[in-house]
């Protein structure tokens, strides 16, 4: 099969199962339920961007009415840890601790409270008595590495547990290279040769729900954790690594999940809350405030990127040299494998003849960087999309022609797939399927390129328009690393239950999940019931995070619906007298080739309750051995007012091969969510610091994301491929689209006003810089 | 500590709130757990209510100061069994991703379509501009206004997909 015109359910916008609930206030997050006798946890932070604790006193905190329980460093286990929730073992160092006698950012852990009632808990965590002595702190990662620089994590333990570069006697948490070819000789042999300097900031995911966790004993003595989490099962091995507790004596839940975007790809919060749960004895909740999140969650890690790219007229690409220095903050958080994807994601996408690539991670006293929906690639896509435009300016050829020339095609591998993992050595792999060719072309058409592309020069008055664009790619799952299961089992009235480990945290993986089974077991969407991410009831799965779930958790509920799709066969040539073979599933019915027929509900009972009784269900695994690319192009139109330097965004269009689209207008959703997320990255979110290194602008109010009324006209095109490799041809969807609002935005000012804006965001301060007029 | 009366989603209700006690948290401690609370600041748009009929930010309402009103939440627009039109629009639409904004968000859209029933899109992007969505990017949003408005004023619903 190559291609979805055969499929009943896959291919098919089925209305998203949790929708109505949703939409109706039914469901249930993590703070919804909220068990008797519950307590309130509140974090005391730190104030100070680098201090040592000389002197914690919680004597006052302990004497208000209503509090039950505070901890300072000296009441938990001090097990080096990391935050990353990644597979075992995590390529992220182990430098962060419960609690710990030091802090490094402010908004760093200081001590925890629980309470009777919230505001109880804040006035506690307000008068605990804390002695620092002051550090100096390092805020520009230039810095960070400088001879006599202080040490951030000065601690005995702070350790990389991979074989990977790691020095934190200089403050470096990372260090990843890569090379193909000879830069050196690559340059010389261009025509024309670009050198330029990028800066792309930090920001924060803004879900709209903020972390939260509730903890509680039970009453066997285990350890229950309910968590607005992307990444259950890791929760579950490192917070039991982290209160030293047998993992099989910790239960995690993962309830609806309010957004994550990469932010609940952490295991943040959750120690806390268990700790007190234990010693108080009661069920306690953590709820991070707005200010909180800003401060003291994870952010997309700022880098600053120099390049040196080379062409020659005909276009050849000789050579490409990425040099990123990454900021990953107070604590190395995916500062390996963020910084490794930065190349990784985009090298391959071109066919340089020369590549030399290095990432460097350092420690500085800010707020820590994390998984963030693009993951470096978002970073690394705005220098390179921006520099293939100004070689093509250079060499005479139009920018979209450039890149036709020159990118990966279906059946092509790069070396770079080889040389560049997560944190380890990458996997080769050959394209499979690649629709790009077709994304720019039907993404031009959609902008009007050739109508619209260099048109400047035409313009009259203070308001100009342009257009740019920009190519991507991504991946589907870390290949030989992420490990999805499924259980499926059917019903006496021939419905299903599928159990996942996969985490839905509002993405709609449990629909498309239901979609795959659906699809192999011929029955509609309806008739699945589906439970996912709990550590003691569905099966392991890594969790919400590099673009996997649909391609690699697809692919394990695929094989477990076929396992039980073989068990309804046999009982139907049981009921129905006729051998296997010539049986089908059609619409919740076993069709013999003899026109019988016998239907799902009377298979499923007659499996439980008649004659030969077993259950018929089906368990599978699935660890991916590649990780597909989907490819987009995506173009921007914007104005540009001259006088203000007031960028606006008119139109946007992403073209996106995500292979089979399992749910067409789930795909368009997410595609059209990353990109907003993107522009509005692009041209307003920006973290802004007092000179200690507060963060001023912790709330909605002045940190900027984009609403309804900010809404350009986005065009969502979906371009279907059939990747060999994935469940009905199904590639990954949801990070991709984020990539393209930096150059495709930064472009389109070129074309429209002639400046190169290479530091993000894009505000009308920066505009009017480039232009000279500030 | 004052005692007030709410009526919410028709249901009457007596209870004691401290003074400076929000309506959200009131609601919440009621059991009206489809409120959300994104940011507490009245900036995000979760917790969106409908007060006698107006769309506030339960957030920063003082619950003494709303003594009387009838507060009306997502869960009193409609059911899952028995949803309202705005409801099934979002559904349909593909406009509820992690719907953790979407309470809200419902409960704009009919305090927009109570008061114009047409709005064409920039009356409704105003009208939403104070409900934050950070998933959907508000296209689909959009679409599943124009839809329920449509169904509203008794036209046929656009066949979907």
């Amino acid at each position: 099969m190559s291609d979805v015109s055969d499929l009943k359910v896959v291919g098919h916008s089925v209305d998203k199962l949790d929708a109505i609930a949703l939409a109706t206030g039914g469901e249930k997050f993590t703070a919804d339920e909220i068990p008797p006798r519950t307590l309130y946890a509140r974090i005391l932070t730190s104030p100070w961007a680098h201090a040592r604790i000389r002197k914690i006193d919680t004597t006052a905190a302990m004497k208000i009415k209503g509090v039950r329980s505070i901890i300072t460093w000296q009441d938990v286990p001090r097990v080096a840890h990391t935050t990353a929730g990644q597979g075992f073992p995590e390529p992220s160092p182990y430098d962060s601790f419960t609690l710990d006698d030091k802090v490094r950012y402010v908004g760093d852990r200081v001590a925890a409270v629980a309470a009777d009632t919230p505001e109880i808990a804040r006035a506690a965590a307000e008068a605990i008595e804390v002695e620092y002595e002051q550090l100096p702190p390092i805020f520009d990662p230039r810095d960070s590495m400088k001879e006599g620089a202080p040490v951030i994590h000065d601690e005995p333990e702070a350790r990389m547990i991979i074989p990977v570069p790691y020095d934190k006697s200089r403050n470096l948490a990372a260090q990843v290279t890569a090379n193909v070819g000879d830069i050196e000789q690559g340059l010389a042999q261009a025509d024309v040769v670009v050198e330029r300097e990028f800066e792309v900031h930090q920001a924060q995911h803004c879900p709209m729900e903020p972390h939260v966790a509730l903890a509680y004993v039970d009453g066997r003595g285990r350890l229950v954790i309910r968590t607005s989490t992307q990444v259950p099962y890791h929760v579950r091995r490192i917070v039991a690594e982290r209160l030293q507790w047998p993992i099989g004596k910790v239960r995690v839940i993962k309830p609806r999940i309010g957004g994550g975007f990469g932010s609940k790809q952490e295991v943040l919060l959750e120690d806390i809350p268990a700790v007190l749960a234990i010693r108080t004895g009661r069920p306690v909740l953590l709820e991070y405030t707005r200010g909180e999140e800003f401060a003291s969650s994870r952010t997309r890690h700022p880098q600053i990127i120099k390049i040196r790219a080379g062409a020659r007229k005909d276009g050849t690409l000789t050579g490409y040299d990425l040099d990123i220095l990454m900021n990953t903050g107070a604590y190395g958080s995916h500062a390996l494998t963020v910084v490794c994807n930065s190349g990784s994601k985009t090298l391959p996408l071109y066919r340089w003849q020369n590549i030399r690539f290095r990432g460097t991670s350092v420690y500085t006293n800010l707020p820590v960087g994390g998984a963030y929906r693009g993951y470096g690639a978002t970073q690394a896509y705005f220098p390179l999309e921006v520099v293939l435009d100004e070689l093509a300016e250079k060499i005479g050829m139009d920018a979209i022609e450039l890149r036709q020339r020159n990118h990966i095609r279906s059946g092509e591998g790069s070396p770079i797939f080889q040389a560049l993992g997560e944190g380890t050595e990458g996997v080769a792999q050959t394209i499979g399927s690649c629709g790009l060719a077709e994304c720019i072309e039907i993404g031009a058409r959609e902008i009007g390129w050739k109508e619209k592309r260099g048109k400047a020069a035409l313009q009259t008055g203070p308001i100009r328009r342009g257009v740019g664009m920009c190519c991507l790619m991504q991946g589907s799952s870390i290949p030989h690393v992420d490990l999805g299961a499924a259980y499926l089992k059917m019903n006496e009235d021939g419905s299903f239950n599928l159990l996942v480990g996969a985490t839905d945290l509002g993405t709609g993986s449990d629909t498309v999940l239901a979609q795959v089974a659906a699809e192999v077991l011929g029955v509609p969407a309806s008739m699945m019931t589906v439970y996912s991410s709990d550590t003691d009831l569905t099966p392991f799965d890594v969790g919400a995070y590099a673009s996997s779930t649909t391609y690699l958790s697809g692919e394990a509920v695929a094989k477990a619906a076929r396992e039980a799709r073989a068990m309804i066969i046999e009982v139907a040539s049981e009921i129905l007298g006729c051998p296997v073979e010539d049986i089908e599933l059609v619409n919740a019915y076993a069709l013999a080739r003899n026109g019988n027929k016998v239907q799902f509900s009377e298979i499923g009972r007659h499996s439980l309750y008649v004659k030969n009784q077993r259950q018929i269900q089906g368990a599978a695994s699935h660890v991916t051995r590649k990780s597909p690319p989907p490819f987009s192009a995506q173009f921007a139109e914007v104005e540009v007012d001259t006088e203000t330097g007031q960028v606006r965004v008119l139109k946007y269009v992403a073209a996106v091969d995500c292979g089979t689209a399992i749910n067409p207008k789930l795909a368009e959703g997410q595609i059209q969510g990353a990109v907003l997320n993107g522009i509005s990255y692009a041209l307003t979110e920006e973290f802004v610091f007092d000179p200690r290194g507060r963060l001023l602008n912790n709330d909605l109010n002045y940190y900027k994301i984009f609403t309804a009324a900010d809404l350009p006209d986005i065009r969502a095109i979906l371009v279907p491929t059939w990747e060999p490799s994935g469940p009905f041809g199904a590639k990954s969807v949801s990070e991709i689209g984020i990539n393209g609002p930096l150059p495709a935005i930064s472009n389109a000012i070129y074309d429209a006003v002639g400046v190169r804006i290479t530091r993000a965001p894009f505000t009308a301060e920066r505009v009017l810089r480039a232009l000279g007029r500030l | 500590m004052p005692n007030i009366t709410l009526t919410v989603n028709g249901e009457k209700m007596t209870c004691t709130v401290a003074p400076d006690e929000k309506l959200l948290d009131t609601l919440r401690r009621l059991g009206r757990t489809d409120v959300k609370k994104g940011c507490g600041e009245g900036t995000c748009g979760s917790c969106s209510v409908l007060i006698d009929g107006r769309l506030m930010t339960s957030c920063i309402v003082f619950s003494a100061r709303v003594d009387g009103a009838e507060i009306m939440t997502a869960a009193g627009l409609g059911t899952a069994n028995a949803p309202h039109p705005i409801q099934t629009s979002f559904v349909k639409a593909g406009a509820v991703q992690c719907g953790f904004c979407t309470p809200g968000m419902v409960l704009a859209t009919k305090a927009l379509l109570d008061a114009v029933p047409k709005p064409d899109v920039s009356q409704i992007k105003m009208a939403l501009d104070g409900n934050m969505c950070r998933c959907t990017g508000y296209v689909k949003i959009i679409e599943a206004v124009q839809d329920s408005a449509r169904v509203l004023a008794g036209e046929n619903e656009v066949p979907h997909e």
